[in-house]
């Protein structure tokens, strides 16, 4: 039985007092604090996104940074090229994303393992060899600097937001934005088309000759992920004042999959964890030292051999174990 | 266009092709065997680099040091890889492909942070050793004796791989391994120590390619992020753990980059990309590889 504070914890809606401590960011933090809250927002739809694939499909994706890419690029140059509103030009940027991973994933999914690995990262350096060198539309080398925020008056005109700065009202809107889209893969994950994907990654043969569509259904989950990617990088190019071809670089795909592992890709908070993790060990650690690289891969390395499970694994275990240690005295 | 302008075009080509064929060869060998593919591979060609250049910093006075250095580079590089296979890569063989990426991947990141404390970001270069300096002429394209002397290397380096692969004791072994581990293993062969021997070559031609490089592009951090990438298209071409793929997988690769360019100048680096895609789409196990059961 569990005691009943235990009860009372586990009543509380978490995710909700979560979601409330970081809408209250901007008007209690720094204007700094506030600006990694939107960096960690970000990179945490990101990471929950490769997660769709990583740890719900059993895929692994070396190329997700391409989504996340075309979505940056289609939101920044409808916003900035052709004026388009943020309302439309976010929704372009997932189904953008999503059309691209579509046409890649039809190919992807036709292989398996390392193969499905190395075509997804071709096609990730495919992506970006266009957006470096395809000066006229994305800017090349140059990249796509000045993209303009939302037009967000209206929430200025809302009692207690009119004074918040541009870049405060921005992460709200980031903050909602993200948090709808995890409500939504958490919902689209716990469906019946969820259910199916776990059972292709648990054992894609059986799968198979119980009449599953192992293609169909890892293509959308492919889709899917890429659509979200897409969101996710349609926010950064806006945060990050601009989008560059660096944001396509194979390395950045390495990234969020440490993060999403460094989380642990078997919860979905995991790779939000991870996220939040890393973003704030990055901004502890670049005070002291130039060598962030250097780190982050000792991290990765204590994380391969000490914690395979990620953070919240790590956390889960000890939780159990603590659990064990007290029942004795509740008898 | 002049023959000779096609022809000089061709021999540049061929001379990337040559530098990618030592480099992706030992990438391929491991894959081949252990089914690792190590993202890191491009970690030890800078490290070869970086450590030829000091080694020529040092001895720079004396005659031949930048061959002593070269093989110094890669004797050095060798002795890293095997004791990273000994100390990390062997705990992870019977974890997920995933687990031995990241591990590989975390030493990129920790092998390129530590060449830039060591040698710092500046541009390094070292000249061309003085047997091998100036150029001959060959159908009115002149071409430095150094690269002619790669153009030789290559194929040298290559045969006495195969030989020692299909000739030898030990490269029947390395055949066994890359057949069937379990059953090589049963049969009382030492399987860990193949595996280890086998990343100390992959990482000789690494350290040695990388060391071979510097009299004719200069060592900057990030090489290694790059060449890995052209390494892995190469193997795809050729078919990932074959060896004569691997070979004509860089020929491919270097006359498509070199006369990628010609045809569309800024879409050269999107053509060899997409060549990879297009094997991968068609046969994903390369051009000379067989299927993987």
């Amino acid at each position: 039985m569990m005691s009943r504070a235990a009860v009372l914890v586990s009543r509380i809606p978490w995710t909700l007092v979560v979601f409330a401590a970081a809408f209250a960011i901007p008007w209690f933090g720094s204007r700094y604090e506030t600006f990694l809250a939107t960096q960690i927002a970000i990179n945490a739809l990101f990471a929950v996104s490769l997660n769709l694939l990583l740890g719900t499909t059993g895929l692994v994706s070396f190329g997700h940074v391409a989504y996340f890419g075309i979505g940056a690029y289609v939101c920044g140059i409808l916003m900035k090229t052709y004026g388009v509103p943020f309302t439309l030009a976010l929704p372009a940027a997932a189904l953008g994303a999503a059309a691209f991973a579509a046409v890649f994933g039809f190919f992807c999914v036709r292989l398996t393992k390392i193969y499905f690995a190395m075509l997804t990262l071709a096609f990730s350096q495919i992506v970006w060899a266009i957006c470096f060198k395809w000066n006229e539309v994305t800017g090349g080398d140059q990249g796509l600097p000045d993209v303009p925020y939302p037009d967000l008056d209206w929430l200025s005109g809302l009692p207690g937001f009119d004074d918040l700065r541009t870049s405060d009202q921005f992460y709200l809107v980031v903050l909602v934005v993200v948090a709808l889209a995890l409500v939504a893969m958490r919902r689209i994950i716990a469906s019946p088309f969820g259910r199916m994907l776990t059972t292709i990654r648990e054992n894609p043969e059986r799968a198979a000759s119980i009449g599953l569509n192992v293609r169909g259904y890892e293509l959308a989950a492919f889709v899917v992920a890429g659509g979200f990617a897409g969101i996710a990088g349609a926010l950064f190019g806006i945060f990050n004042r601009g989008v560059f071809a660096d944001y396509v670089y194979w390395p950045k795909s390495a990234e969020v999959m440490i993060m999403t592992i460094l989380g642990g890709l078997e919860y979905f908070w995991g790779p939000v964890v991870g996220a939040a993790t890393l973003v704030l060990l990055n901004q502890q650690i670049t005070e002291y030292t130039e060598y962030w690289p250097f780190v982050l891969g000792m991290i990765l390395l204590v994380l391969l051999f000490v914690f395979p499970g990620g953070i919240v694994g790590g956390l889960t275990a000890g939780l159990a174990w603590l659990g064990r240690k007290w029942k004795p005295a509740d008898a | 266009m002049e023959l000779s302008f096609l022809f000089g075009q061709f021999l540049g080509g061929l001379t990337t092709a040559m530098f990618l064929f030592l480099i992706a060869s030992g990438l391929s060998l491991v894959f081949g065997v252990m089914r690792v593919l190590n993202f890191a591979h491009g970690s030890f060609y800078m490290l070869g680099a970086y450590l030829a250049w000091q080694v020529v910093d040092w001895l720079a006075p004396m005659l031949g040091s930048f061959w002593l250095a070269a093989i110094g580079a890669a004797l050095g590089v060798a002795l890293l890889g095997a004791v990273i296979e000994r100390v990390l890569l062997r705990h992870l063989y019977g974890r997920e492909e995933l687990y031995q990426l990241l591990l590989t991947y975390a030493l990129v990141l920790i092998l390129g942070d530590a060449a830039k404390a060591i040698w710092g970001t500046r541009q390094l270069s070292v000249s061309r050793p003085a047997i091998l300096d100036g150029g001959i002429d060959i159908l009115g394209t002149t071409l430095p004796i150094y690269n002619l002397f790669i153009l030789l290397i290559g194929p040298a380096i290559a045969v006495a791989v195969w030989l020692i692969l299909t000739r030898t004791a030990a490269g029947r072994m390395v055949r066994a391994a890359a057949l069937d581990r379990e059953m090589l293993g049963a049969l009382g062969a030492n399987v860990g120590a193949i595996y280890t021997g086998m990343f100390l070559v992959s990482s000789f031609l690494a350290g040695l390619s990388g060391a071979l490089v510097t009299p004719i592009q200069s060592i900057v951090p990030g090489m290694d992020v790059e060449i890995i990438v052209e390494a892995f298209i190469v193997v795809v071409i050729g078919g990932l753990g074959s060896f004569w793929g691997t070979f004509w997988g860089s020929m491919i690769y270097g006359q498509v980059l070199s006369f990628g360019i010609l045809v569309l100048p800024s879409f050269s680096l999107f053509s060899v990309f997409a060549l990879m895609a297009v094997i991968l789409i068609v046969r994903p196990w390369g051009l000379f590889g067989r299927p993987i059961r």
